[in-house]
């Protein structure tokens, strides 16, 4: 029972990690990385599940008939690849929030627009008692 | 056992991770992390998977990490306390949920589970007949499953684009030095003897490797995917070593930034002869007049257009990453 | 030969995990940058070199033989340079080893102790 769901339980912990950090931290790059984690959970989970006991690796070769599933193989390998792709397109969006705000903190950035926004009332006010 | 050990190895990294305030220091955790997740993979017998693990986990992503890092600062605030508690109740009951769920998985490497009974044996039975490489993994990939291949591929210049888009090919001009690590006068890491010389010994081996890895990717672990990363991870070495100027000029970001296209498309044309010759979108067997010669040539035509749409992608990510921390 | 093979590759085998884990205790436990780094040196030099050397007398072909000669080299070069660049950085950045402050207030205190005569 344990060592036949050890894998399982530690996918699962994992993944609410990287849950935890996306929800916790408030700095962007951090939650990217929270994200990664999750990711990486997932893809242990699917090779954990193509394993079989006594296998090899999905390589023909003479003398050798039991093989783990190529299919989780397959799809995590991509997967990852994806994942690295879509990882670097998140930072960029960092990279560009910060350049526009000067900082990632999710709160600043809240802050800010809502500055902006009271300005903005503050504004459409005046005009309006102004007419 | 081994697994076990890697994975309790793996939650020590994590938790690490979670109270690090030091995103540099988060950022090389993740790297180890990267490594062990490799390990465990190579333990569960997806080499495939464990080499690309490796070199994009501990290699391309770290790179990605710290170029935006040296951007937007290394420190994070601490999370407050009263931001604790919220997510903590929340991951504890899905926690809670997903374990008990667990219970009703198939226990691990067990042969009769419903995963394996699909079209697993197919594969390994017959691809060996109707496809003919012996890494299954790869003719799962380049031919069963060609159009998910395909589709991922289109991913990866997808959120190339989007890259492009938010900060730039790369092509920006500016006059400013590259900077030096923090603290540090230029002068020391302007000479870096050491360095040069080991990244002349490596560099070549590491851009003859990922050609190795491209075309042996029939017969042992590799393929387009790790053989594009591995690439970009020797031009990474370069750039890092001698400077983005020497390595755009080696590379010109505006010219590169056709390949990742021309990748993509050169698998959408292996699909398109293989119509016009009367078969299916991606039915290599029809290439040639003998199917099983039809589908090697077919399955290194893709494999070379992945290898080059990722290679360019991720060389073009970094520069456009680079420059922007100039 | 084969008993004798096993027998030497296990004896070379231990002696390079004894060294890892040595080096891993030096990384925990050493008190700065540089003595760390000189641990994890360890890692490459001693311990890999002899768990190479105990794998490649169970090597089944020159093949595998001759790539994980390959491996070692690259591990020994790449990771040694990355220490070199490392304790480079740090000595740069301007941080002291331990031990030089040690000695330095060592001296101080010496030459407190025994004032110059004359």
């Amino acid at each position: 029972m344990f060592t036949a769901l050890f894998n399982y339980w530690v996918v699962i912990v994992l993944m609410m990690a990287g849950l935890y950090i996306v929800m916790a931290s408030g700095h962007l790059v951090k939650k990217i990385i929270g994200l990664n984690i999750f990711q990486t959970s997932v893809f242990i989970l699917f090779i954990s599940m193509g394993k079989v006991a006594g296998g090899t690796a999905p390589i023909l070769k003479d003398g050798i008939s039991v093989f783990s599933n190529p299919l989780p193989h397959v799809l995590i390998l991509t997967a990852i690849v994806v994942g690295v792709a879509t990882t670097a397109l998140g930072l960029a969006i960092a990279v560009r929030i910060y350049e526009e705000y000067g900082t990632v903190e999710e709160d600043d950035i809240a802050e800010m627009d809502n500055h902006d926004q009271d300005l903005d009332i503050a504004e459409y006010q005046r005009i309006e008692s102004g007419k | 056992m081994i697994n076990m050990v890697l994975l309790m190895l793996l939650l020590a990294s994590v938790y690490a991770i979670i109270r690090l305030d030091r995103l540099l220091t988060a950022v090389l955790l993740t790297s180890l992390f990267s490594v062990l997740v490799a390990s465990i993979f190579m333990v569960l017998d997806a080499v495939d998977v464990a080499f690309t693990e490796a070199a994009v986990g501990a290699g391309v992503s770290t790179i990605f990490f710290l170029a935006a890092l040296a951007i937007v600062g290394r420190q994070c605030k601490p999370t407050p306390r009263r931001k604790i508690i919220a997510p903590l109740i929340v991951v504890s009951a899905t926690g809670c949920v997903l374990l008990y769920a667990s219970l009703d998985m198939p226990r691990f490497g067990e042969p009769l589970a419903p995963v394996h009974q699909h079209v697993a044996p197919r594969y390994l039975n017959d691809s060996a007949a109707e496809v003919g490489p012996p890494n299954i993994v790869t003719s799962v990939l380049a031919s069963y499953r060609g159009y998910d291949t395909f589709g991922e591929v289109g991913v990866v210049f997808t959120a190339f684009i989007g890259v492009l888009m938010l900060l730039g090919a790369g092509t920006r001009r500016t006059s400013i030095e590259p900077p030096t690590p923090t603290g540090a006068p230029k002068e020391s890491m302007r000479k870096k003897v050491v360095l040069k010389e080991v990244a002349d010994l490596v560099i070549a081996p590491v851009l003859i490797f990922a050609l190795y890895v491209q075309w042996h990717g029939d017969f042992g672990p590799g393929g387009g995917f790790q053989a594009g990363v591995i690439f970009a991870s020797g031009i990474f070495l370069y750039a890092l070593i001698y400077g983005i100027e020497p390595a755009q000029r080696l590379l010109p970001p505006r010219r590169l930034a056709y390949f990742p296209a021309i990748g993509l498309l050169l698998y959408a044309a292996v699909g398109i002869i293989s119509m016009l010759r009367g078969g299916n979108f991606l039915n290599y067997s029809v290439l040639v007049n003998d199917p099983l010669h039809g589908q090697h040539y077919g399955i290194l035509a893709i494999e070379l257009g992945v290898g080059i749409t990722v290679a360019a992608v991720m060389i073009n990510i970094f520069f456009s990453f680079s420059e922007r921390s100039l | 030969m084969a008993l004798l093979l096993d027998i030497v590759s296990w004896i070379t085998l231990m002696i390079g995990s004894f060294f890892c884990i040595t080096a891993g205790v030096g990384l925990l436990r050493m008190p700065d940058v540089y003595t760390r780094a000189h641990a994890g040196g360890m890692i490459d030099s001693m311990g890999a070199g002899m768990i190479f050397f105990g794998l490649l007398l169970q090597a089944p072909d020159y093949l595998i033989a001759i790539k994980l000669v390959f491996t070692f080299f690259f591990l020994l070069v790449t990771s040694l340079a990355s220490i070199h660049a490392l304790a480079q950085t740090v000595n740069v950045a301007g941080v002291n080893p331990k031990l030089a402050n040690i000695v330095n207030r060592l001296e101080k205190n010496r030459q407190k102790e025994s004032p110059p005569s004359n």
